[in-house]
C-alpha cells in the first residue's frame, strides 16, 4: 500500500466518523465542531486530488466563514435551545433502512457492476488546479453562471436582512 | 461573450437588473406609495417580454451552451412573465390589507421571476441548479413575509426552506454523478455522450434519479409532496399563488428539457417509476383534497394533483414520435393551469379577511347571492380545474390524455380520467356552498384584483372556446435541436 | 500507485447518505441545516474526484458554484432560525410544524 492510499483511508475514516459525530451529538456546538473537522478533512482530500485552490476555498469559506456563522448563531441562541424529542417513532427506522438500501446500491454500482468504466486517476501536470487555470475557466466559459451566482448572493443578503429586521420594524 | 450571447440572455438580464435597480429606487418611495414599486415591477416584466416576443421562434445557444433559446423557452418565458405580472396585481391589495406593505416584496418577486425565466432557458445542469436556487430563495423569504401578524407564515417559510435546501442537495449530488458518468454538464452534450455509448450508465441512472427526486420536491409530486399543504396554508396567499404556478412551471421546464434533450434513454429505463409516480400523485392528491375544510389546503392538494397530470408527460416523451405532442400538451396545460389557478387564488384573496380568516370553504356560503360576478368567476375556475367543457381546463386535459393514449399507457389514462371525476367532488363542493347555502361573505373589491379576476376568467372561458391560437403556438415550440 | 476514483466516490456516497440521514432523523433545525451542508460537501468531493479523473477543470469550477449556493442557503436559513427563535423560543422542527398531513 502506498502512502497516498494509507493517507486516504485515514482521512476517510476521520471524515465518516466526524460526520457520524455531527449526527449523534446532543449538543449543537459539538455538531458544528465535528462538521468543521469533516470539512477540513475533505479539504485535505481535495489536496490529494490536485485541487489546491479549491482546498483553500473550502477551508476559508466553508470551515471558516460558514461554520463561524453557525457557531455564532448557536452561541446567540444558547446551546440548550432545542431539546431533542423525536415525535415520529417510525421515521428513524425508515431513514436507516432507506440509507442502507442506498449504500448497497452505491456499493453495487461502484465495485461490481461497472468497475472498469469509471475513469482511473493517472499522473497529472503540476499546473492542474492552479488559481490561474480555474480563474480563466470561471470568467470565460462559466461567465453566466458566475453572474447568476452574484445575483443569488445579493438575493440572499436582502432576504436575510428582511427576515432579521422584522422584530424591530 | 458576444452581443449575440447577451441577446439570448436578455429576458433574464432585464428582469434581474431591473430588480437590482428597483431595490435602490424603492428606498426613495415613501411607505404609503408602494403602489409605485408594484407598477415599476410590472413595467420591468413588460420590458423583459419584448425581446421574447421579438425573437419568439428563433433558436440559439449562448454562453457556450449554458443557455439555449427555442420555442419551448420563449413560450415558458412569456407564461412566467405573465404569472409574475398577475402575482404583483394579486399582492398589491392583499399586502395593504394584511399590513405587510414592504417594497422588498416586489423586488424579491422580481428576483424569483428572473430565476424562473432563466430556468426556461437552462441548457446546462449548473444553470438548472442556479436558476432553481434563484427562483426558490426569494420564495423562502416571501413565504415568511406575514410573520409579524401570523406565526404560521414563519413556520411555513422554515419548512419550505429546509425541504427546498434538502431537495437541492439531491440535485447537486445528482449533477455530480451525471458529470462523473459523462464528463460534461451541458444537457445536449450529455445526450451526445450517452448515444455514443462511452458513458457510465449505472452512474448516470443514479444521477438522473437523484435529480428527479430533487425536482420532484420542487414540483410537489407524491411521495415528495408532504411539505405542500403546510407551506401553501401558512404562506401569505399572494405568495402561494406565485408558488403554485411559477415554481411548478420552473420545475417542469427543467424536468421536461432534461429528460427529453438530456437522457431520454434513461427516462425510458425509468418509465415504470415515472408512470408510478404520476399515478400515485394523481390518486393521492385528489383523494386527500376531499377531506380538506380549508380552501388553501384544498388548493394545495389540487396543485399536487395537477402536477400529476403534467407529470404524465414525462413517461410519454420517451417515444420520440410522441415527444413533440407531449411537450406542446404539457406547455398548453401549464398555461391553462396557470390562468385558472391564478384566477381561483384571486377569488381566495378577495375573500380572505384582514385577520387571516375567511379561508374555510364554509366562508364561501352565500357568495352566489351577495356577489354573483365573483361566484360565477369562481365556478368557472373550479370547472376549468376539473376539466369540464367548454372551459380551458377541458382542452388542456383532452390533449394530455390523448398523448397518454398515443403512448399506449392506457392504465395511466384510466387513472387520470377516474381521478378527474373524483376531483369534481371537491371542486364542485365549493360551487355548491357558494350557491346553495346562505351566508354573509365579506368580499374585497379593488381595482387591480378585479382586473386580474376579469382577465383570468376571460382567459379561462376564451381558451376553452378558441384554443386554436395558443395550441398553435404551443405546438410550434420545438426543443433546441430536436424538434423543428 | 494512485487512488482509484471509485474510492473517493464511495466516500462521498457514504457522506451524502449520512447527510440525508441527518436531515431525516434530527429535529433540531440547525443540525438539519448542517446535514444539508454535508450533502453539498459530499457532492463537492465527487466533483473534485471526477475533475481529477477527467483531467478537466470543469468539476473544480462547479464546486465554486455549489459553495456559493451553500453560503446563500446558510445565510437565509440561519436568519430564519434566529427570527423563529425570537418569536417562539425553540427551533424544534416538530413544534414548528403541527403536522396536519
Amino acid at each position: 500500500m502506498s502512502t497516498q492510499l494509507i493517507l486516504f483511508f485515514i482521512l476517510a475514516v476521520i471524515a465518516i466518523l466526524s460526520a457520524i459525530g455531527m449526527l449523534v451529538s446532543k449538543n449543537s456546538v459539538y455538531s458544528a465542531m465535528f462538521l468543521v473537522l469533516n470539512f477540513v478533512t475533505i479539504a485535505v482530500l481535495f489536496l490529494l486530488l490536485n485541487a489546491p485552490f479549491i482546498a483553500m476555498v473550502q477551508v476559508t469559506i466553508y470551515a471558516g466563514a460558514i461554520m463561524v456563522l453557525f457557531l455564532f448563531v448557536i452561541m446567540l441562541l444558547g446551546t440548550d435551545m432545542a431539546a431533542e424529542g423525536i415525535s415520529m417513532p417510525w421515521q428513524p427506522p425508515i431513514a436507516i433502512l432507506l440509507s442502507g438500501a442506498l449504500i448497497l446500491e452505491f456499493a453495487f454500482i461502484l465495485f461490481f457492476a461497472q468497475q472498469d468504466v469509471l475513469p482511473q486517476i493517472e499522473a497529472i501536470s503540476a499546473a492542474f488546479g492552479s488559481p490561474q487555470s480555474i480563474g480563466k475557466l470561471l470568467f470565460n466559459f462559466y461567465l453566466l453562471p458566475f453572474e447568476v451566482t452574484s445575483v443569488l448572493l445579493l438575493v440572499a443578503m436582502v432576504g436575510a436582512i428582511i427576515l432579521a429586521q422584522r422584530e424591530t420594524g | 461573450m458576444t452581443t449575440a450571447d447577451l441577446n439570448v440572455a436578455l429576458p433574464f438580464i432585464i428582469v434581474a437588473a431591473w430588480a437590482c435597480i428597483l431595490l435602490v429606487i424603492d428606498l426613495f418611495i415613501p411607505a404609503d406609495r408602494k403602489g409605485l414599486t408594484a407598477l415599476l415591477a410590472v413595467a420591468g416584466m413588460g420590458f423583459a417580454s419584448i425581446p421574447v416576443l421579438l425573437r419568439f421562434e428563433e433558436s440559439n445557444r449562448a454562453f457556450n451552451g449554458m443557455i439555449v433559446q427555442d420555442g419551448f423557452s420563449s413560450f415558458l418565458q412569456l407564461l412566467l412573465l405573465g404569472v409574475g405580472v398577475i402575482s404583483v396585481a394579486l399582492a398589491y391589495d392583499y399586502l395593504q390589507r394584511r399590513k405587510i406593505v414592504k417594497g422588498e416584496y416586489y423586488t424579491l418577486l422580481l428576483f424569483s421571476v428572473s430565476g424562473m425565466v432563466l430556468m426556461a432557458q437552462a441548457g446546462d445542469l449548473i444553470i438548472v441548479f442556479l436558476a432553481l436556487e434563484l427562483l426558490s430563495v426569494p420564495l423562502y423569504v416571501l413565504s415568511g413575509f406575514a410573520a409579524k401578524s401570523n406565526p404560521e407564515s414563519e413556520e411555513a417559510a422554515m419548512k419550505y426552506f429546509l425541504l427546498g435546501a434538502f431537495a437541492s442537495g439531491f440535485i447537486v449530488y445528482g449533477i455530480a454523478l451525471v458529470y462523473g458518468a459523462t464528463g460534461t454538464t451541458e444537457i445536449e452534450a450529455i445526450h451526445n455522450v450517452l448515444i455514443s455509448g462511452v458513458s457510465n450508465l449505472g452512474l448516470l441512472t443514479v444521477g438522473a434519479v437523484l435529480i428527479l427526486v430533487g425536482l420532484g420536491f420542487k414540483v410537489a409530486v407524491v411521495p415528495f409532496h408532504m411539505w405542500t399543504p403546510d407551506v401553501y396554508d401558512g404562506a401569505p396567499s399572494s405568495v402561494t399563488a406565485l408558488m403554485s404556478v411559477g415554481a411548478k412551471a420552473g420545475g417542469f421546464a427543467a424536468l421536461l428539457r432534461l429528460f427529453l434533450a438530456g437522457f431520454p434513454e434513461i427516462a425510458a429505463n425509468l418509465a415504470p417509476i415515472l408512470v408510478g409516480v404520476a399515478a400515485l400523485t394523481l390518486i393521492w392528491g385528489n383523494i386527500a383534497a376531499i377531506a380538506q375544510q380549508n380552501i388553501k389546503r384544498m388548493m394545495a392538494y389540487s396543485s399536487i394533483s395537477h402536477a400529476g397530470y403534467i407529470f404524465m408527460m414525462l413517461p410519454a416523451i420517451v417515444d420520440s414520435d410522441i415527444a413533440p405532442d407531449a411537450i406542446s400538451a404539457a406547455l398548453f396545460y401549464l398555461f391553462v393551469y396557470a390562468v385558472s389557478n391564478l384566477g381561483a387564488w384571486g377569488v381566495i384573496l378577495a375573500l380572505e379577511r384582514a385577520d387571516g380568516g375567511g379561508l374555510s370553504i364554509d366562508d364561501y356560503a352565500g357568495l352566489g347571492e351577495r356577489n354573483p360576478g365573483l361566484a360565477l368567476a369562481m365556478a368557472l375556475f373550479m370547472l376549468s380545474l376539473i376539466g369540464v367543457p367548454p372551459t380551458a381546463g377541458f382542452i388542456g386535459k383532452f390533449f394530455l390524455f390523448r398523448v397518454v393514449l398515443d403512448a399506449n399507457m392506457i392504465g395511466l389514462a384510466l387513472v387520470g380520467v377516474i381521478t378527474s371525476l373524483i376531483s369534481a367532488y371537491y371542486y364542485l363542493r365549493v360551487v355548491v356552498v357558494m350557491y346553495m347555502r346562505s351566508g354573509d361573505p365579506q368580499v374585497r373589491s379593488e381595482r387591480w384584483l378585479n382586473a386580474t379576476l376579469w382577465l383570468t376568467a376571460l382567459g379561462t372561458f376564451l381558451l376553452g372556446i378558441f384554443p386554436g391560437p395558443l395550441l398553435n403556438l404551443a405546438s410550434r415550440t420545438g426543443l433546441f435541436g430536436l424538434v423543428p | 500507485m494512485t487512488i482509484p476514483t471509485n474510492y473517493f466516490l464511495a466516500l462521498s456516497g457514504v457522506l451524502f447518505i449520512l447527510g440525508v440521514l441527518g436531515v431525516l432523523i434530527r429535529r433540531n433545525s440547525i443540525v438539519i441545516l448542517m446535514s444539508i451542508e454535508l450533502m453539498l460537501n459530499s457532492a463537492n468531493l465527487a466533483f473534485i474526484a471526477f475533475a481529477r479523473a477527467f483531467e478537466a477543470h470543469t468539476g473544480q469550477v462547479l464546486v465554486f458554484f455549489v459553495i456559493a449556493v451553500g453560503a446563500a442557503e446558510v445565510a437565509i436559513g440561519l436568519s430564519m432560525i434566529v427570527s423563529i427563535y425570537r418569536s417562539r423560543g425553540n427551533i424544534d422542527i416538530d413544534q414548528i410544524s403541527q403536522l396536519k398531513g
